[in-house]
């Protein structure tokens, strides 16, 4: 049972957006009836088919290590966060559709992240600021989920969405807008359930396949991705 | 004419207040939150700028800037808005608001925000009978009352924060206190924190295979919900559920002690922090103050106590006194009247600029720590409401720290206050506070080198 393999993906984003109820309602297809704070971090897990369907299927833990805090934490905070961001296999940044500083707060986010993982392979930041260069050279698979869909008003919806648009776009990740209070929105065969499998097998696809010099399968490509060398990062 | 003029400066300055206000709320207070009601950003900014209007009206008072009658008209005016603004306004806000949060409520907030504020005002009322603080002949709805009341739920306040501040600000700047605290500790911690993570997770591996098996066997495990659910999981349960229950309580267990450690290892990092920081100049030098602070604080529960003790409440202010000792002491000779003007002026000056900026830094960090997304529309009014009857009141304690000549316009507009009674509670609450903070961080002290010599 526990001889399966396993991914590691953080969830990161602000307070109040709905980690815990996403990840709940991810790992155990059921809506969280009481959130609360989450102090340092918690951890679900997920048992994900790896390319269901197929003669290949296989079965992966995936982890999901929810962070709680904000960006704007006191020092000492982000440097004890900074141990959950160990060998990190796959992203997933939360935002509140509702709140358009939690959305911008997401570059804050990846950078936390992403800075504490790239520093063997020494890129350069600069003061903090969000670059395009670090995203467009980033390794690891990124989601950008979007909650509170129920409460966005039928009229707004347009300009929201477009706006979430731009921003998985600048994150070079595909998006999923939903409502964790309300499980059909993952139901399977449903586009959003698509993408999150697709999301996952290629977490897995580069923790485990790449190392052994297997190419990506007919994944989409994005403009922006691909070219240069693939640099191999430290997982353990 | 003149009086024109006049109400055109003092509706200037509020404007600048009012402006001042804004841009704090948007940038510091909201600065991680979108504003969604104005109202509450307007109220905000409203009781900021009629505040610090106050303020102004007391320097203008010692400089003699405006014609004397217009500055007694502006008093009055603002007193009577500040009041509404306290008394009616905010609260019926904060329970419109927190009516709001509750969704069961939601149709009727109107009415249950109106109910809200009624119990508000019935124990506001009820507040001002153990306190002697009026003369029996006002009427019941002067502003006198309802100035008493506001002044001594603020002078409570102050003290409060006074006597906390004293002890707090030598124990955090001086050096001496702080644990020694290694990488090592703090690797050895972190390393405690992950295994207990790791051990988190196989368990939940467990749980979420188990629940597969279940799942594809065809028996749905529901969670009891209800109260009969609860007595049916007496009699019958599937043994994989019965498994699961119990690999949960494991669970809860290891994510309390998670939790523990996540909050002692950010304590460590912030402790070697603060080591480094004392080693620098700018450490050492508030490591210095820290030393003047502590005396300072010393002194001031000692005078505190001796004012209770011997029931005096001190009759001159600080600066009379001041020149007086020159004067008669020292023998040193000057125009009394003219030093004593601009003295106070830089007196009274200091205290209203440090007390503004304190109570705007720590409502700020408070704001900071318990405020939610849900919440934070509630949390700022009521921040407005401490502040502002924290500044009725210190316009209240003010008074003391005048020379005679400019008390007049203060105990004129505020009517005939007991100004004595305000005085000797904040003593005894500053005593309360000071001699509990005392106690609260011996203890917090104490018992945090014990958790890190545990093996």
């Amino acid at each position: 049972m526990a001889s399966l393999d396993r991914v590691k993906v953080l969830v990161l984003g602000d307070s109040g957006v709905g980690k815990s109820s996403l990840v709940h309602l991810l790992c155990q297809n059921q809506v969280l009836g009481n959130p609360s704070w989450t102090v340092g971090c918690s951890v679900d897990v997920r048992v994900h088919d790896y390319k269901e369907g197929t003669p290949e299927e296989k079965t992966y833990y995936i982890e999901l290590w929810d962070v709680g805090g904000s960006v704007g934490s006191a020092s000492s905070v982000k440097s004890t966060r900074a141990v959950f961001y160990n060998s990190v296999n796959g992203i997933i940044l939360v935002h509140d559709l509702t709140n358009k500083k939690s959305s911008q707060n997401l570059y804050r986010w990846s950078l936390e992240a992403l800075n504490r993982d790239l520093v063997p392979t020494g890129i350069l930041v600069t003061n903090g600021d969000y670059d395009r260069e670090q995203f467009a050279d980033n390794q690891i698979p990124l989601l950008v989920i979007g909650t509170k869909l129920d409460q966005i008003h039928e009229t707004k919806r347009h300009e929201v969405l477009t706006r979430t648009a731009f921003l998985a776009e600048d994150f070079n990740a595909e998006e999923i807008n939903l409502d964790c209070t309300n499980p059909r929105y993952l139901a399977a065969g449903s586009s959003n359930a698509v993408k999150l499998s697709r999301f996952f097998d290629k977490v897995i696809e580069k923790r485990y396949f790449l190392r052994e010099g297997n190419q990506i399968p007919g994944f989409p490509d994005r403009k922006r991705f691909g070219g240069g060398t693939l640099k191999s990062l430290h997982y353990d | 004419m003149s009086f024109l003029i006049d109400s055109s400066i003092m509706i200037t300055s509020q404007i600048l207040f009012f402006g001042f206000g804004w841009l704090f709320f948007m940038r510091q207070l909201f600065k991680d939150y979108e504003v969604r009601q104005y109202v509450v950003q307007v109220i905000f900014s409203v009781t900021f700028a009629f505040s610090c209007t106050m303020f102004e009206l007391i320097i203008f008072e010692i400089l003699k800037v405006l014609n004397s009658s217009s500055r007694y008209f502006h008093w009055k005016m603002n007193l009577c808005v500040i009041l509404l603004i306290l008394v009616f306004m905010v609260p019926f806000y904060i329970g419109y608001f927190i009516v709001s949060n509750i969704r069961l409520l939601h149709k009727q907030r109107l009415l249950f925000s109106c109910l809200l504020w009624l119990t508000f005002m019935y124990f506001f009322w009820k507040l001002g009978d153990p306190f002697p603080i009026l003369s029996p002949k006002h009427g019941i709805l002067s502003i006198e009352q309802l100035i008493s009341r506001v002044g001594v739920i603020g002078v409570t306040l102050m003290a409060l924060l006074s006597g906390f501040g004293a002890v707090n600000c030598p124990y955090t700047y001086m050096s001496y206190f702080l644990r020694n605290v290694t990488d090592a500790d703090i690797l050895a911690l972190e390393r405690r924190l992950l295994q207990t993570m790791d051990m988190i997770i196989s368990k939940k591996k467990r749980m979420a295979m188990t629940r597969r098996t279940m799942f594809q066997k065809g028996e749905v495990h529901n969670k009891p919900s209800g109260f009969w659910g609860m007595i049916k999981s007496v009699t019958t349960s599937a043994p994989g559920s019965e498994n699961l229950t119990l690999i949960q309580q494991e669970v809860d267990a290891l994510e309390e002690l998670s939790r523990q450690l996540f909050l002692e290892t950010a304590d460590l990092y912030a402790t070697k922090e603060r080591i480094e920081y004392s080693k620098t100049f700018k450490g050492k030098y508030f490591n210095f103050l820290g030393y003047f602070f502590s005396i300072y604080c010393v002194w001031k529960i000692f005078m505190a106590t001796i004012n209770i003790v011997f029931d005096r409440v001190g009759k001159t202010d600080p600066v009379t006194r001041g020149i007086e000792i020159t004067v008669n002491y020292l023998g040193i000779q000057f125009d009394v009247k003219f030093w004593s003007q601009h003295i106070s002026f830089i007196l009274v000056g200091i205290i209203i600029v440090t007390s503004i900026r304190g109570l705007l830094i720590t409502l700020t960090k408070f704001f900071y720590a318990i405020s939610s997304s849900k919440s934070s529309n509630v949390i700022v009014l009521l921040l407005a409401q401490i502040m502002g009857m924290y500044f009725v009141s210190s316009v209240l304690l003010i008074r003391m720290s005048m020379p005679l000549e400019y008390r007049t316009i203060i105990t004129e507009v505020l009517g005939e206050l007991q100004f004595n009674f305000y005085h000797r509670w904040f003593d005894v609450i500053f005593l309360v506070s000071a001699l509990s903070s005392i106690l609260f961080l011996y203890l917090a002290h104490k018992q945090a080198p014990e958790k890190h010599m545990a093996p």
